[in-house]
Order: C-alpha cells, then structure tokens, then sequence
C-alpha cells in the first residue's frame, strides 16, 4: 500500500483508466444485476420473520401439522433460502470473476510493453 | 468424573497441536488452507458457547424465540457472502483495520478498529467466560465451587494456556473442534429422536405442551409459541432489533473477517463461506433440536437448578446417555470455548500491540524488541481478568447467546459502516470513520448499559446473581439495541463525512473500488496463522 502513494502520476490514471473503461463497467452493472436484487430479497425474506412474529402472532400461530405452526416452517425456510441465495451467488459469481480475468489481463498488457511496473 | 473430562479436553487439545503443528509446516511449505478447510475453521469460531450452549438454553427456556437467533446467525452469512467478503479480500489487506486505512488516514482509524475491536472482543470472552464457569462449576457441583470461583480458576488458565501455549488458535485446531462438535450434536439429536422413538409428531407434541414452574406456580406452554421471551409491549421491536444486529454484525466482527485472509483469493473465500453456512446451518437446526429436547425430556426446572440455561445441552447428555456422554459433551464444549478465547486473545491483542501500540502511539516504530509482544501478553491478562470480572457480575443464568448478540450489535454499528462506505463511497474519509466508529461504540454500549438486562427493579424472591446490576427502571426498553444504534452508526460516519473534506481519499476510491471488484494486484494470502 505505501508503495501506491510513491508511485508517479502513471500509477494513478492506471486505476482510474480501469475504472472508467467499459470491461470494468460492464463487471459493475452484471453485479450490480444479480447482487442488488438478491440483497433485496433476503434482506426482505428476512425480516419478514420477526415482523409477522411480532406484529400477527395469531396468523403465525396456525397449526399446520400436528403442533407445527407456520412460525416454526417459515424459520426454518430461511435456512433453506439462505442456502439456496448463496449457491445462486456462487454461480453468478463464476460470470463475474471471467469479466475480472479479463480485466486484469488488459490491465496488465500495457505495463508489460512499457516495461513493467 | 471431573477427572475423564479433563483428561478428554486435554487430550482433544494436544492431539489437534501436535496435528496442528505438521498442518502448519505443510501449509509453510507453499501450499494455502482451502476453501472447505478454512470454511470449516470459520464455522468452528462460530460454533462456541453461543450457539451449542446458549441458543440449546434459550430454547430449552422459552422456546421459539431462540429459534430466531440461530436464523439470524445463518443469513447473516449472506451479507457476509454478497456484499463484504470479496472485496476486502480482493483488496488484499490483513485486518479491517488495514482495508480502512487503505484510502483514510492510518494513525486515527486504527486507533477506533482496535478500540472496537477490543470491545467487541470482550463481550465475546465475557460470553465464553460464562459459559466456560457454568461447565466447570456444574460438573465440580459435588465439591461446592460456585461460578465465581470456577471463572476466575478457569479463566486464569485458560488465558495461561493461551498466551503461553500458543498453538490454539490455529485454524487446524478450529477445524478438528468444530467436526468433534458437529459429531456430538449428531449424536445427540439422534439421541433425542430415539427417546421419541423417531416420531416427529410425538416430538413436536412433547414441544407444544412444556412444563415448569413459574415462580412456584406450575405451568403448560406451548414451545413452538413465539413470544415467549419477546412479550408486548416492546417485545416485537426488540424482535427487530436483534434481527437487524445479527443479519448485519456477522459482517463487522473483526476475528471472523480475518479469516479471509489465509485463503488464497476472493474465489476460495466464497467458497469457504459456503462450506461454513453448510455446516453452521446444519449445525443450528441441530441445536434447535436439543433446545426443545432439553425442554421437555430434561425439563426447565432441573436445569434451572443444575447450573442455569446455559448448562441445557450438557445435562440432555447426561439425562439421555449418562455421566460418560455427558463429560464428553462437557469436554467439547469447553475445548471449543478454548479455541475460541484464543481467536479472541489473539484479535484483540495483536490489535491493540500492532495496530494501537506500535502504530498508533510509537508511530510505527518498535522501541525494544520483543516490545509488541509483551505488550500483547499484557493485554492478554487485562482482557481476561476484564472478561472474569464481568462474568462474575453478571453470573451464570445470563444466556450466553445473548451476551454474543450484544456484541455483535456494537460490531454492526460500530465497524459495518466504516467498511461498507470505505468499500462503497467514494466521499467517505477519516472524520466520517472515526465519527462513524465512535458513535456507534457509544450509542451500542451506552444504550446495552441502560437496558433491561442490567437495569430492572427484581421483586425480593429473585436472589444473588440473578439480580439486576441497577435496580432501577430501566431507561431503554429493549434488550437489544440495534434498532438505534446501527442506523445512528451509519449516520455519525455520513455526517462526519460531509462535514469535511479529504480529497486523497476520493483519488484512492478508485483504485479501491477496481482492486476490490477484481482482485487485479491482490496479495496471495500469508500461510496459515
């Protein structure tokens, strides 16, 4: 990290040409597709919990088999929605980490022709 | 019978060293933990006390409303997964206080990680300390020891055997704990189910009509009931609050982001927090179980006065399987406890020695060898003889998922918002941090401090330590206070930050967000710690 603060006016514009190049952009906007979303949802799936628990105990309270009530299977369907978020990030994530590679080997190119870091 | 238990814990622990220190030589030698290794180790440090004796407590107690903290416990991973975990490893620092210091000033910011990092260190050991007392003090219960004296007698050698014994809190010790853990949970909850000769129906029956006594009166509850220790009127809000702390503290706990730094790269990061919720909500739906089976084959009344709720899952060993299963389970527990003050000792310490000390005071600048060592040492001792001390006033009926809560509300308000905006904001800078980080330590703790869990007016029949530190009304309804803190948290790191400007930290976002975003000049992770 000291190393950056050293580092010419070169070093600087290299980050800040990454950035707005349209390979980084379009990284942003495909995670920004699926992570957005998805944040959302748990985060909503989530909180639909202690809020129906809270606030419609006699609805949460309906018994569905023998002495389950919906409290109980919509607590225990987080663990399964939790799971199920995190494989389907893994799998968007495959997508984001080929536009790194990519990025960072166009990042890299130009420094070796100039000779390196 | 003190006796096989001890001689289990000792024997768990130094054969997971000996292992340990041929792991550490393999992974020396050039090679990196992998991703279900480290992921396995991340679910260790989470399955302590918290989870096996606390939540099993809460549950065993008052039912449903437990069930809430272990759902909180799991989807936090989630925040951890999609939003912080690879782009701090991407930006290839060791600690958060590092990925802070990145694009801010170093001197103040490390000076508010390590202050909250302290502090949420110690709620952590205060909840281990508790826990590691209650274990002790209940199988010792023949000889008269109360829980003061088992915590300070165990308190001090844990913290001995960790500053002098070194080896502990090595990711490979963590590993062989949390599979030893996971076996005995198994074990367990097979155990249950086969005293309900495998029939969920009569189980769930057995839950929907508990027994106990209230204040002498007896009483039938139904388990499966929310509300048992959330009532109105402000229940439904605490219910809130917690639920806010854990889905976003999980993501600011300083020893738990550390450990993505001893995998190689973001990708083996993912997945390793993919193996941990595996296992962790695998592990908690375990727990859920041994709660309700510890309420209705153990009974509330019993635990009560057999070492308080925290002791719920040892004594559905000891009731289901006898004294031998029950020194086992008791071994386990307390080996993991150890593990996990060491993780502790080891964060808060080598923060306060490195990050405060050395950096912060000595302007980076070791002025004896050997100097940021001792003064880790020293720091050890002070954690610990804090932690006891704590503990002891609190005592042993005070849940110890509970007390792990709390702390991870100060890690949500204090240090969340610095590393979400650090990651996110371009404007952010050092006013905004450290404002952030402070208000958040001070609203979590000033509002912990006046809250129902230490201030409330006890009728005479409740005695000793079961009595509330103030008696006096408290001055903040919840039990939790996320609600409040966290967002007052975000809003001192926004105000501090509009109120002055750093143009050095703008010129670094840049290179922050690329770095973080793909990993392009990433550091390969140090072997194995």
């Amino acid at each position: 990290m000291p190393d950056d603060t050293k580092l010419d006016q070169n070093a600087q514009t290299v980050w800040d040409r990454v950035a707005a190049s349209r390979e980084f952009r379009d990284l942003m906007a495909t995670k920004k597709i699926f992570i957005v979303p998805a944040f959302i949802f748990f985060m909503v799936f989530y909180f639909l919990l202690p809020i129906l628990v809270g606030y419609a105990p006699s609805f949460m309270t309906i018994k569905v088999w023998g002495d389950v009530n919906l409290a109980y299977l919509f607590a225990l369907s987080q663990f399964f929605m939790a799971w199920i978020v995190a494989a389907l990030y893994v799998r968007a994530a495959d997508r984001f980490d080929a536009l790194s590679r990519d990025i960072i080997e166009a990042a890299q190119k130009p420094k070796d022709e100039k000779g390196g870091q | 019978m003190f006796l096989i238990f001890i001689a289990i814990t000792l024997g768990i622990t130094y054969w997971a060293s000996r292992r340990s220190a041929g792991a550490n030589a393999f992974f020396a030698a050039g090679r990196q933990i992998k991703s279900w290794q480290n992921g396995v180790a991340v679910a260790g440090d989470y399955m302590s006390a918290a989870s096996f004796l606390g939540i099993a407590g809460i549950i065993a107690f008052q039912g449903y409303d437990g069930f809430m903290f272990s759902v909180g416990w799991l989807v936090a991973y989630l925040t951890l997964l999609l939003v912080v975990a690879e782009p701090l490893r991407n930006s290839g620092k060791y600690t958060m206080a590092d990925v802070l210091a990145y694009r801010l000033q170093p001197r103040p910011v490390r000076a508010m990680a390590a202050l909250s990092t302290i502090t949420i260190c110690t709620f952590y050991m205060v909840a281990q300390m508790v826990g590691a007392g209650a274990l002790v003090a209940l199988l010792l219960k023949g000889s008269g020891i109360s829980f003061s004296t088992a915590v300070i007698g165990v308190g001090v050698l844990m913290i001995v055997y960790v500053v002098f014994g070194g080896m502990l809190a090595t990711t490979w010790v963590q590993i062989v704990k949390a599979i030893l853990l996971t076996i005995g949970a198994i074990l367990l909850s097979f155990l249950v189910m086969s005293h309900f000769h495998f029939s969920l129906y009569s189980f769930f029956d057995a839950i929907g009509h508990v027994t106990y006594h209230d204040q002498g009166r007896e009483v039938v509850k139904d388990f499966l009931q929310p509300g048992l220790r959330y009532k109105p009127p402000y229940g439904p809000l605490d219910l809130i609050s917690l639920s806010l702390a854990l889905i976003l503290g999980t993501a600011g706990l300083p020893h738990i982001l550390v450990r993505f730094y001893t995998v190689p790269d973001a990708k083996t990061a993912r997945h390793s927090i993919i193996w941990a919720m595996a296992l962790i909500g695998s592990f908690y739906i375990m727990t859920t179980f041994l709660g309700f089976g510890a309420a209705t084959i153990v009974g509330r009344d019993f635990i009560a006065t057999h070492g308080g709720n925290n002791m719920s899952a040892p004594l559905l060993a000891q009731a289901l399987a006898g004294d031998i299963f029950f020194a086992f389970i008791c071994a386990i527990a307390f080996a993991t406890i150890l593990a996990v003050v060491a993780g502790l000792t080891i964060s808060a310490t080598t923060s306060f020695a490195h990050d405060f000390w050395t950096n912060v005071i000595h302007r980076g600048v070791e002025r004896k060898p050997g100097e940021e060592v001792r003064v880790a040492r020293v720091s050890a001792f002070v954690l610990g003889a804090i932690s006891m001390v704590i503990a002891i006033l609190l005592g042993p009926t005070v849940n110890v998922a509970f007390l792990t809560s709390l702390a991870i509300c100060v890690a949500a308000s204090a240090n969340l918002p610095a590393i979400l905006f650090s990651i996110f904001w371009p404007r952010f800078n050092t006013t905004g941090a450290v404002a952030g980080m402070a208000v958040g330590l001070l609203a979590s703790i000033g509002l912990i401090l006046v809250s129902p869990s230490l201030m409330a007016i006890d009728p005479p029949t409740v005695t000793g330590s079961a009595r509330h530190l103030i008696q006096a009304k408290a001055w903040f309804p919840l039990e939790n206070p996320g609600i409040v803190s966290i967002p007052l948290g975000f809003l001192g790191a926004i105000v501090g930050t509009l109120l002055s400007h750093e143009p050095t930290s703008r010129h670094k976002f840049n290179e922050l967000l690329v770095r973080s975003n793909t990993g392009l000049g990433a550091e390969k992770a140090t072997a194995g710690h």
